[in-house]
């Protein structure tokens, strides 16, 4: 057993400075992203109510990703800054550029289809809006795990598949919401395997997590993500049943899997915080592995 | 180091003719007196905003940590250990005193995730935020292994207007005073030269020096921290001679630089959009 030391037991990182618009934004991203693909992948088999739908389930979402990131900066007026370069080291701001491409381009296509012109120019948006959408699904899974937070990046292997799997749930549990259930089987099958995939994402990610990951089930964090498998699962549940016969099942069932996987996102965010404000995380695992495999952060011997 | 890193121009390099030899800080926590100098000339010179009294009880140290507000910190540990291992073995109080400051890694975290590339490179090789620039996202503040960034709210000056700076801050190694040839305001004003300003060279050739008088002396403890440039931060810019562990001043022990593993984050990625693509398409292919 490791005896951790600290300054006081104050936090050796700082806490993330986020306010509830970043998960919330982690949400509405993945329901941008995901159902850019819906959109185009229903279209492609012929289903064109469900198409629709999620085209402008995504551009909605797509309106409301940058105004929530917008409003998280401390100087709002300068979130043109984030396109002033193209950084790969940089999560947040090749994130700023995929959001920039897919909302433009999913923006542009729900106007044309709404006022039903330029078909050719729409289709191309839709393309554009496809090929954009599963990075932006996925990219914040890196943006969290590039950081020092132990529960972030130590879960580096598993979160941009967990939050891909919680965007694919998402949208199709919005498309649930809005479309006819005669026409959306493919987006319940989505929220379903989505919920299905995300619950053992978490539970590996958890397993490689150890303690670090025990924040998971303490504190904010932790009844958060107990309201995620539970609202997502019930939703999941109600969506297998009824959701084929009666809209009711289906709109229920499809806010519930939404409401869950937003709890997901402030769940994963609250573990973030919990995680910093712990100064043990931090030095447990480090001083584990220095007095493993030594380390050249400290010289003892001149 | 991942490939991407190793691939990318170091920062530094890119000045060319410009470029200046690295400076940073050499702290000697073995001769540091708890004074506070340090402390005061940053803020006066830097003209850093008051942040509140706190009276803390951890010892002399009523400032606490390193923040938007504060560049230099002073740590007090008391502890009962030996000053020395060579001495008769009696366990006597002992006020450990650490000058903290932004550790100006050699490979930042902080200045990788920035992503309107307001933290840059220095021609001195140090890492500095510009002004300006930054619109106060708040990448850097969770992705510095030291939690040395943060962002600044400025104390209400009245109850009715909150004012809100939002950007972040933290030590520039008085970039404005290296331009005009002075050495930062907090070395400038230590009396006992625990902050030692120099090219890190020097600096580090003088710190090896030390410590093995400190060792031949039987200094309990006595490791320097952050010296060695294949250390999982590539070295710092401003380095430390310790009398106890990392974690006792409240550093981390063995970090690493979080975008080590950005290229692999990248691949996994991409891998995950691939086969969200795929299920999404599957799920609309079974209609």
């Amino acid at each position: 057993m490791t005896e951790v030391q600290s300054y006081y037991g104050r936090p050796v990182l700082k806490e993330p400075t986020w306010t509830w618009e970043v998960p919330t934004y982690f949400f509405s991203g993945g329901v941008a992203g995901a159902s850019s693909v819906l959109s185009l992948s229903a279209k492609l088999f012929g289903n064109e109510e469900l198409s629709r739908r999620a085209l402008y389930v995504g551009a909605a979402a797509d309106v409301v990703s940058p105004m929530l990131l917008i409003s998280d900066l401390g100087r709002p007026e300068r979130f043109h800054h984030m396109l002033r370069v193209f950084k790969v080291t940089s999560p947040m701001n090749v994130g700023a550029w995929v959001l920039f491409v897919n909302g433009g381009a999913s923006t542009t296509a729900a106007l044309l289809e709404l006022l039903g012109i330029l078909r050719p120019l729409k289709l191309l948006a839709e393309l554009v809006s496809f090929l954009f959408g599963p990075p932006l699904a996925t990219y914040t899974g890196v943006l969290v795990a590039d950081t020092a937070i132990p529960v972030w990046h130590e879960a580096r292997q598993e979160l941009p598949w967990l939050f891909g799997a919680s965007a694919a749930a998402s949208a199709g549990a919005a498309a649930c919401v809005f479309c006819p259930p005669a026409h959306a089987a493919p987006a319940r099958r989505l929220a379903v395997g989505g919920v299905v995939a995300e619950g053992l994402l978490m539970h590996a990610m958890e397993l490689r997590l150890g303690e670090t990951g025990e924040v998971y089930h303490r504190g904010t964090a932790g009844k958060l993500s107990s309201a995620a498998r539970a609202l997502s699962a019930g939703g999941a549940l109600l969506l297998a049943r009824g959701g084929r016969r009666r809209r009711s099942a289906a709109v229920l069932g499809g806010v519930l899997v939404c409401a869950g996987e937003l709890c997901l996102r402030f769940a994963v965010h609250h573990a973030g915080k919990q995680s910093a404000r712990d100064p043990k995380y931090v030095v447990k695992p480090q001083r584990e592995r220095a007095n493993r495999d030594g380390t050249r952060a400290t010289i003892r011997t001149a | 180091m991942s490939t991407l890193l190793q691939q990318l121009p170091d920062g530094h390099e890119s000045y060319g003719d410009e470029r200046q030899p690295r400076v940073g800080f050499f702290t000697d926590t073995s001769v540091c007196i708890g004074c506070k100098a340090c402390e005061v000339a940053c803020k006066e010179w830097n003209l850093i905003p008051q942040d509140g009294q706190e009276w803390t009880g951890h010892s002399y140290d009523n400032t606490g940590e390193l923040n938007a507000n504060t560049w230099r910190h002073v740590a007090f540990i008391e502890q009962e250990k030996p000053l020395r291992t060579n001495g008769d073995g009696t366990t006597a109080l002992r006020w450990l005193m650490e000058s903290d400051v932004c550790k100006h890694c050699t490979h930042a975290a902080c200045l990788d995730v920035c992503p309107t590339g307001a933290l840059f490179r220095t021609e001195y090789g140090t890492v500095v935020v510009q002004e300006d620039i930054c619109n106060g996202c708040g990448y850097c503040v969770p992705a510095c292994p030291f939690g040395v960034l943060d962002k600044r709210k400025l104390p209400s000056a009245d109850s009715l207007v909150k004012q809100e700076d939002g950007r972040v801050w933290k030590c520039t190694l008085c970039y404005d005073r290296l331009k005009s040839g002075h050495e930062p305001a907090c070395a400038k004003a230590c009396p006992t030269q625990s902050i030692q300003f120099g090219p890190l060279d020097e600096l580090r050739a003088r710190a090896d020096e030390r410590l093995a008088k400190l060792e031949s002396e039987g200094w309990n403890g006595a490791q320097l921290y952050l010296r060695d440039p294949d250390d999982g931060i590539g070295g710092a810019g401003a380095f430390f001679l310790l009398l106890d562990e990392p974690e006792v001043y409240g550093l981390p022990p063995d970090p690493v630089v979080t975008t080590k593993h950005l290229g692999s984050m990248w691949r996994n990625m991409a891998r995950a959009a691939v086969v969200v693509t795929i299920a999404i398409v599957g799920a609309c292919a079974r209609d």
